[in-house]
């Protein structure tokens, strides 16, 4: 190895990772030098995650090879790649609530001496690690008692302590407050200063140039390219991360209706303890109309779906669907109301998997009049309307009894929208509702929307495809932070303009 | 973004089919695989309890035989329906809950005390002969609903773990029992050893279906698996039941209150439960007392899972479980231990389990296989990508 191989402490060549159904890596390339910071950013859904885990050894790469320290590597499993030196701190924090933080640290690699569990040992190289890296935390107090930051410094010190001198952070701040994100990058700097190489994973633009010294961009499972911070802004980074291609406009022969079809005033979603997941967000969606909801997932998307369809309590402000205030109904009365709902993740809230597929199209329609043989259900009649939803909405399956689980991530989805539009809603709530389908299933759901639209039905569109939103939406909100912080007309909006508001950027214009 | 689908399935671009294959055959096949797989589970307990005999010394084929000799006597099999029946009504109970994800253990206790209150009612009320009986049950069924809504209404309110809330309502239960028999309800006017509450009357006692060998309670309890049949698996209410136990957040999402879930099948659950112990009340003792079975609560949920929660399986579980039970007596004779028929039991319940998850394990990846195998010779050659 030559010297300027050994600078080099990471370099991932031309991975590639299939699921079934799903490319979810092509062709990554990625060279991250010792001792820096390299932040990877990209979309939720772009492949980051996928990638990282390659490297960390929780599955293996179709393609590509993985070289550390000059050395390529096959990891068979998260060990390998911690005997390469290789740590991953998770979003997810995983930690024995009941233990102390020195507990914590060595829980699975104890030191022990015959036998015995030797803490002072422990303790001395903790001490040694914490201080080396500027990470201060009392080792006896226990986990339950600490606040997330503090969480955080104990899960990078476990990785520490096996030895990691590579760290994988995955959306570290995502949990973190302003000020502990700034003790967060401290720390990091310092253990930079001290040799380590650190590969930050984010999609918060403005926290990535802050800290790293490179950046690589992923976007649809691939690396775009890799920049310096001070070659580049937010919006730039933005535009890289999001693609810069728009799509072609969607004509639309139908107008926007003058009927209200769901009215939100003064939305306001409390969290115990923290900040308010919705505040105070009031906006309105006509008969045929689409109104889009960009932001970058979780600045309360889901929880203003929950709370439109009454499945979360909300602190205060109310909810009209058509002219009924559904501010106090059940879930079920606003469905009677007109409400359909795409979920965000069709696995988690749309689909019962081991059921076969008519009992899918059935459920939550249910209380049809046509489905019901007095208090029986009429299967005859629910099998009929789910071989119908098949064949409008184009379902590769063999049959209507097949289990949901044998179908492709895009036919369950086709399936799960053709079932949401089969209700003859008022108004549809839309989360995502091409994520992981194919691109004929992406065309044929947007048609189905846009005919939808046109026969009146009004939209709440939410999406992480910037297309997607700027292609469909007749206006355009950008959510941060619980708050709607701006209205845009599509037909002006463009990706790097979202991007700067999605990311915290102010409209100052409207 | 890794969880797309966990099973290698068909990635089609291709146009649309629908109808092709025979899938309705799918449904009869898998019941058959279901079946069949099941049937080897308890051939397999029996060889394994087979190796446990003849370790300790004793000739498992002989006491097989001696079994399946006596047993297939008709007195042994009016006995085995006899001890079949309670055990129907159990499994019915637990499974009820089962098939919404909830656990039902208190099935024990919702019985005992049912069976107190009913006994008690039955013996303070005269009606006519038919009415009697349908009042005591209707009173047992009540009895055991108020029981396991205790439960419920913890769970719902509390956010109380149903496993916890029905266990420890078993120790309660037992303990109330107690205080109101002593209390209250003991029939003073008899001096002997025996004690039990005051007698019912004749009109409240359950004919025979077989003078002194099977009690009319069996064919209560094959009614009530057949009701449990048609509610659960063909009503609205029963898809809503099913729906939320195969995935409680979607059935949400889809506008099915969970809390009223909850509450209705525990409710529904225990109101079954109370019907387990009216065998022995209503046939046999004619009150409460000694006599009255306990364990008859945990042995249902034994049932219920051999069962699979299936009406069928149900009754069928049962029957293996009475059988068994009826021909423990003569293995004494053999000179074997009865309680290995506890053994056999058991490892037929472990066996069960165990066979079963890996053949619905399989029978999913075949499943997917398949699927994704009429697609792609239902696709023109070239449109997958």
């Amino acid at each position: 190895m030559n010297t300027e191989g050994n600078q080099i402490a990471v370099a991932l060549d031309g991975i590639g990772k299939r699921f079934p159904g799903v490319i979810a890596n092509h062709d990554v390339s990625l060279t991250v030098r010792r001792g820096t910071i390299h932040a990877i950013v990209g979309e939720n859904g772009a492949g980051k995650s996928t990638l990282m885990n390659t490297l960390y050894g929780m599955h293996q790469p179709d393609a590509g090879t993985i070289t550390v320290n000059g050395n390529v590597q096959h990891f068979k499993s998260p060990s390998d790649a911690i005997a390469a030196g290789i740590g991953m701190v998770h979003q997810h924090f995983m930690l024995a609530d009941n233990f102390t933080v020195l507990e914590n640290i060595i829980l699975g690699a104890e030191p022990t001496h015959l036998g015995v569990l030797s803490k002072g040992v422990a303790r001395q190289r903790i001490t040694e690690i914490a201080t080396a890296s500027g990470t201060h935390v009392d080792l006896d107090a226990p986990v339950s008692q600490l606040g997330v930051g503090q969480r955080q410094r104990v899960e990078i010190l476990k990785v520490l302590y096996r030895g990691a001198r590579i760290l994988i952070l995955d959306e570290p701040t995502a949990v973190l407050v302003p000020q502990e994100v700034d003790e967060l990058f401290a720390t990091l700097r310092h253990l930079v200063d001290d040799g380590a190489t650190i590969i930050f994973i984010s999609h918060k633009l403005d926290e990535v140039l802050a800290v790293s010294d490179e950046i690589t961009v992923i976007r649809d499972g691939t690396t775009v390219v890799t920049v310096l911070p001070r070659d580049v802004d937010r919006a730039k980074l933005g535009e890289l991360m999001v693609g810069a291609e728009l799509p072609s406009p969607a004509g639309r022969e139908s107008e926007v209706g003058a009927a209200v079809r769901l009215q939100l005033t003064a939305l306001t979603v409390d969290a115990p303890g923290q900040r308010k997941i919705l505040d105070d967000v009031s906006f309105t969606v006509h008969e045929s109309e689409i109104v889009g909801i960009a932001g970058v997932e979780g600045n309360g998307q889901f929880e203003l779906c929950e709370a439109i369809l009454g499945l979360t309590p909300i602190t205060s402000g109310t909810v009209e669907i058509g002219d009924h205030d559904v501010t106090q109904s059940s879930t079920r009365e606003r469905k009677q109301a007109g409400v359909s709902y795409i979920p965000f993740d069709r696995h988690r809230e749309g689909l019962m998997l081991t059921s076969q597929l008519w009992e899918n199209t059935l459920l939550g329609r249910e209380d049809d009049a046509r489905f019901m043989r007095g208090p029986l259900i009429n299967t005859a009649e629910a099998h009929r309307d789910c071989t119908e939803i098949i064949e409008r909405f184009d379902v590769l399956t063999p049959s209507e009894v097949v289990p949901a689980f044998a179908l492709s991530g895009g036919n369950q989805q086709k399936l799960l929208v053709g079932r949401e539009l089969s209700n003859r809603p008022k108004i549809l709530l839309a989360a995502h509702p091409t994520r992981g389908v194919d691109i004929g299933a992406q065309a044929a759901i947007w048609a189905e929307l846009r005919k939808a639209r046109d026969a009146g039905l009004a939209v709440l569109l939410i999406s992480a495809d910037l297309d997607e939103l700027i292609g469909l939406s007749d206006r355009i909100l950008v959510m941060y932070d619980g708050k709607i912080t701006a209205t845009l007309d599509p037909a002006e909006a463009t990706p790097k303009m979202l991007g700067t508001f999605m990311t915290g950027g102010k409209q100052e214009v409207a | 973004m890794v969880e797309e689908t966990r099973i290698p399935v068909a990635d089609g671009v291709g146009r649309g089919l629908s109808k092709l294959m025979t899938p309705k055959l799918h449904n009869s096949k898998n019941g058959l695989i279901t079946t069949a797989s099941s049937i080897a589970a308890v051939l397999l307990a029996l060889v394994i309890s087979g190796i446990m005999l003849k370790l300790t010394g004793k000739d498992p084929i002989a006491a097989y035989r001696k079994m399946i000799e006596t047993g297939f006597q008709s007195d042994k099999m009016l006995e085995a329906l006899q001890r079949a029946t309670p055990l129907m009504l159990s499994a019915v109970a637990v499974a009820i809950g089962f098939k919404m994800n909830l656990f039902n253990i208190g099935v024990e206790g919702q019985y005992l005390f049912a069976a107190l209150i009913a006994a008690v009612v039955g013996a303070a009320v005269s009606l006519p002969a038919p009415l009697h009986v349908a009042f005591i049950l209707v009173v047992a069924m009540a009895a055991g609903a108020f029981w396991a809504g205790i439960a419920a209404v913890l769970k719902v309110k509390r956010g109380v773990n149903e496993v916890i809330a029905t266990i420890m309502l078993n120790y309660v239960a037992l303990s109330v029992i107690q205080w109101l028999f002593d209390s209250f309800f003991r029939d003073s006017s008899k001096s002997d050893l025996n004690v039990k509450t005051k007698i019912l009357p004749r009109s409240a006692w359950m004919p025979d279906l077989a003078s002194g060998r099977l009690s009319s309670m069996f064919i209560v309890a094959l009614v009530m698996v057949f009701a449990y049949w048609i509610v659960v698996f063909k009503s609205r209410f029963g898809f809503r039941l099913r729906a939320s136990g195969l995935n409680s957040v979607a059935a949400r999402t889809a506008g099915i209150s969970s809390n009223r879930m909850i509450f209705t099948a525990l409710i529904i659950s225990g109101a079954v439960a109370g019907l387990v112990a009216m065998p022995s009340v209503l046939g046999d003792i004619h009150a409460y007392g000694q006599g009255v079975p306990d364990g008859l609560g945990f042995a249902g949920i034994a049932v219920a899972l051999l069962g699979r929660n299936h009406p069928v399986g149900i009754i069928a579980a049962a029957m293996l479980y009475g059988f068994l039970d009826a021909t423990a007596g003569v293995l004494q004779i053999q000179h074997v231990p009865s309680s290995i028929i506890d053994v056999i039991k058991a490892i037929i319940v472990l066996t069960v389990v165990i066979v079963n998850e890996a053949v619905t394990r399989w029978m999913n990846r075949r499943t997917a296989a398949r699927t994704s195998m009429a697609l792609q010779a239902a696709t023109p050659v070239g449109a997958l990508a």
